[in-house]
């Protein structure tokens, strides 16, 4: 056996103290002699312990090899076979996790870097390709209408596959731009919108139709699209609705829910107001509410657009914090200020109703819940006040309630999501398949990803059995 | 894109459009409103369905001039289009048999009131229909809501046009007069709601009005337009718009309507500089 290199490439990043002051992407990619060293480590292990760990299974191993062997046309079509999206799953990924963490390097500490080796194969096919040249052979047309609610990486992934597969598939998104969270919620400086939009766009180029501006529920509801026009229903709209702390104040000028600030800033692109029509206030002293990639992002976002201090109120310890290691990580390098076992217990406005203070009980850890992490408990007696101009709530979020109110037949649950069957997504309505945030409540691109792959499978075995 | 199939002038400062959106214009009902954004740089902002035609395939919106969308939005002729168009939003009004129904309208209201007038009197309702403006100059469709009510009474804040005075006034009259009144609907500007609610207040007739707080996205995504009504927070776009106005907290919805107004005097400044249409 070869002799294990163990050397993982670290990923190029701007310098923290320019990028505070930018939109630009954080992380800049591997450079070609980077990827190549990288890939070169790979051991091409026989059982591709790696693919296992993709919940879409990727080719891992025969697009690393590719790469090392310098076929980037290969490495993409290999890479693309079974991820429409790697320029997005490549940055997003919480591939630590997931592909990474199954991987044989793993154990001597030092995985291969799958997810930066897919982003640099997914950038050079965008760089040196033309569109045209990485679509798969034209399948037969099936004569089958698919109809995919949502357009976040659950409904782009299952609409790419069904469309791979001959169906005719159109896709109804709310907002006037595709992409779901990759396009509203999650930053520029950590996923490119042109990137996000190339994808959406080489998932149109297999043919499927993009309904923007449609609010299913509203305009048309689940059941008049089977009744009229679609073999099949798949619903991919995420969990968009924000939950509040219900504490007093909460509805004072400048509390922001971390959907609205970000979706001001990414999608209205309000840091370019007033070019762009959309407001956004910054503040001078932000605070941050909630550990997640969500409140790592809004913290980010408020530095960038000029925000003096910027806390983040975290109930827990930073051992609990729910974010991506790497992003809490690029956080406190920026100069975000963590308040860790800090819980809210009001709000303070000034006469104008506007905030000017957050009163906090400071915590500690008890017993672990049922999450498995450690209870926090309030600490009595223990009140004080951080002065902030704007705050905003990042406490994670539900499903939008307007699809089960406007369908009969699907089971909600007590926390809003839709119940589908783990493996392949069918609902318990007929003809009616669900994946991602909607089921699982908030979760990952991957994981959404995954349950619209496994949905189209589902869903084209459904439509050629009807058939026979 | 949604084209623009006509424009009419009803005032100097408020207009009509009517849209082609012919999957909004089938299901839309009396109360709901749309999200529109005119092109690539907009804001999204909301507006009420005024009326819709669904053999045409079309949406009717009425709105006024007030900042750099609206004025932005009164630039457009028939034959253009804007980039996003986005309904029908929110629950429609509740329609049902009340008995005697007073709606009450101040401002381009007289317009999106219309069609919950009709569909009151349709229901067999006696719609008496109250409509107020500053002055004569701004008075528009007085014989279209006459139409579809059995009594209209016009007031003028100034006294240039029919009767002087605020529309609470008639509504009071209305209220101590030997008929009854089962229900009323008041639309129009915050502060016109807010007293059409003090007024009815005591009298215990339910008073639903139409709230216009600040929107985003216009489907319970962002919690921007929450307002709060008998101690609840609430969401305006999903929840309402309509809300009984004798539980909704006034000062907080005048409060968070003020939240941008910085913001929104520097964009209009900028714009108007611009445009070069103010020199
Ligand atoms: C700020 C932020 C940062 C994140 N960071 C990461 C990260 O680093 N890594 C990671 O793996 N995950 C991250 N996540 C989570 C990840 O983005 C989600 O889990 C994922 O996007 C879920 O995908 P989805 O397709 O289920 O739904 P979404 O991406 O939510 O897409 C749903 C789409 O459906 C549309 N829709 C909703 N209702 C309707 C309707 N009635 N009619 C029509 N369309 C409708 C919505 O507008 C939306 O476009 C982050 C999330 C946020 C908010
Ligand atoms: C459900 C609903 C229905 C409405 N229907 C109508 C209608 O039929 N006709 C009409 O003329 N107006 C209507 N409005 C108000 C209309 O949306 C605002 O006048 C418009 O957005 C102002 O934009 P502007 O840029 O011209 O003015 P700005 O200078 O931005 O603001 C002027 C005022 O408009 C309010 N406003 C600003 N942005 C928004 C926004 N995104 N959402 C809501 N309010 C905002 C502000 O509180 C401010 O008081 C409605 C509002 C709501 C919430
Ligand atoms: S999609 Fe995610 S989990 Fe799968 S190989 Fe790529 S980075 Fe790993
Ligand atoms: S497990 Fe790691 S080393 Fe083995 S093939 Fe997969 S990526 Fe390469
Ligand atoms: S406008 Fe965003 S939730 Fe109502």
């Amino acid at each position: 056996m070869p002799k294990l290199n163990l050397n993982r490439l670290p990923m190029p990043r701007q310098d923290p103290k320019a990028r505070v002051r930018n939109f630009n992407e954080v992380a800049l990619g591997y450079s070609a002699e980077q990827a190549q060293a990288e890939a070169s480590r790979c051991i091409q292990c026989p059982k591709r312990p790696c693919t296992e760990g993709c919940p879409v299974e990727v080719d891992i191993p025969g697009f690393i090899l590719a790469v090392r062997e310098g076929n980037m046309p290969e490495a993409v079509k290999r890479l693309k076979d079974k991820n429409s999206l790697p320029g997005i799953s490549g940055r997003v990924c919480p591939q630590e996790t997931q592909c990474e963490a199954a991987c044989t390097l793993a154990k001597k500490g030092a995985p291969i870097a799958i997810g930066r080796l897919e982003r640099y194969v997914a950038d050079w096919e965008r760089a040196n390709m033309q569109s045209a040249s990485s679509l798969p052979a034209q399948p037969a047309p099936s004569g089958k209408r698919v109809a995919v609610v949502g357009s976040g990486p659950a409904g782009l992934t299952a609409a790419a596959d069904l469309a791979k597969l001959g169906h005719s598939v159109t896709i109804f998104e709310a907002l006037h731009v595709a992409g779901g969270v990759l396009m509203y919620g999650i930053p520029e400086f950590r996923l490119p919108k042109d990137i996000v939009q190339a994808e959406v766009d080489y998932v149109a180029s297999l043919g499927v139709k993009v309904e923007l501006d449609s609010v299913i529920g509203k305009l048309v509801t689940i059941d008049e699209l089977l009744n009229n026009d679609y073999h099949a229903v798949f619903l991919g709209t995420g969990a968009g609705l924000p939950r509040f702390l219900n504490i007093p104040g909460e509805n004072l000028n400048g509390i922001y829910s971390a959907n609205e600030f970000l979706t001001r800033v990414n999608l209205m692109k309000a840091y370019r107001f007033p070019e762009y029509d959309t407001p956004v206030k910054v503040g001078r002293r932000v605070a941050v509410i909630g550990g997640g990639n969500v409140a790592m992002d809004s913290a980010r976002c408020a530095l960038r657009l000029g925000a003096e201090v910027v806390y983040i109120v975290y109930r827990r310890s930073e051992a609990e914090m729910p974010a991506r290691r790497e992003e809490a990580e690029n956080a406190m390098e920026e100069g975000i200020q963590f308040k860790l076992l800090t819980n809210p217990k009001r709000m303070l406005g000034n006469e104008q109703n506007w905030v000017v203070g957050m009163e906090c009980y400071k915590m500690e850890l008890g017993e672990p819940d049922e999450s498995g992490r450690s209870r926090p408990i309030t600490k009595a007696g223990s009140e004080f006040i951080i002065d902030v101009d704007v705050v905003i709530v990042a406490l994670g979020t539900r499903p939008n309630p307007l699809i089960a109110q406007t369908t009969e037949g699907l089971e909600i649950t007590r926390w809003g999501t839709v119940v589908a069957d783990e493996e392949m997504g069918k609902t318990v309505k007929d003809k009616v398949w669900a994946g991602g945030d909607i089921v699982t409540g908030a979760a990952t691109v991957i994981s959404a990803m995954g349950a619209g792959k496994r949905a189209a499978g589902d869903i084209d075995s459904y439509l050629r059995g009807q058939d026979t | 894109m949604y084209k623009i199939l006509l424009r009419q002038d009803l005032v100097p400062n408020i207009h009509l459009f009517k849209i082609a959106a012919p999957a909004v214009a089938k299901k839309a009902q009396p109360g709901q409103f749309v999200i529109i954004r005119i092109d690539e740089r907009g804001e999204r902002f909301p507006l009420t369905i005024a009326d819709w035609d669904k053999a045409e395939g079309s949406i009717t919106i009425v709105f006024m001039e007030v900042g750099t969308t609206t004025h932005r939005l009164a630039l457009l002729k028939a034959g253009d289009s804007i980039a996003d168009f986005i309904g029908p939003l929110g629950l429609p009004t509740h329609i049902d048999k009340f008995g005697t129904v007073v709606c009450v309208a101040g401002g381009f209201a007289v317009a999106t009131i219309m069609p919950i007038a009709r569909a009151m009197r349709a229901k067999g309702n006696r719609v008496t229909s109250i409509m107020g403006a500053r002055n004569k100059s701004l008075i528009f469709w007085e014989k279209e809501l006459r139409r579809v009510s059995d009594q209209l009474i016009v007031t003028t804040d100034d006294g240039s046009y029919a009767r002087k005075g605020l529309v609470t006034e008639p509504l009071k009259e209305l209220l101590e007069g030997d008929g009854k009144v089962d229900r009323v609907i008041a639309i129009g500007p915050s502060i016109m709601m807010k007293f059409c609610s003090k007024t009815t207040e005591p009298f215990g007739v339910k008073t639903i009005v139409s709230l216009n707080p600040i929107m985003v996205d216009g489907t319970g995504m962002c919690g921007c337009c929450r307002v709060s009504v008998g101690g609840e927070t609430k969401f305006a776009c999903v929840d309402g718009p309509d809300f009984d106005g004798h539980q909704v907290d006034w000062d907080l919805l005048f409060a968070r309507q003020r939240i941008y107004l910085n913001e929104e005097k520097r964009s209009f400044e900028q714009w108007q500089s611009q445009s070069g249409l103010f020199e």
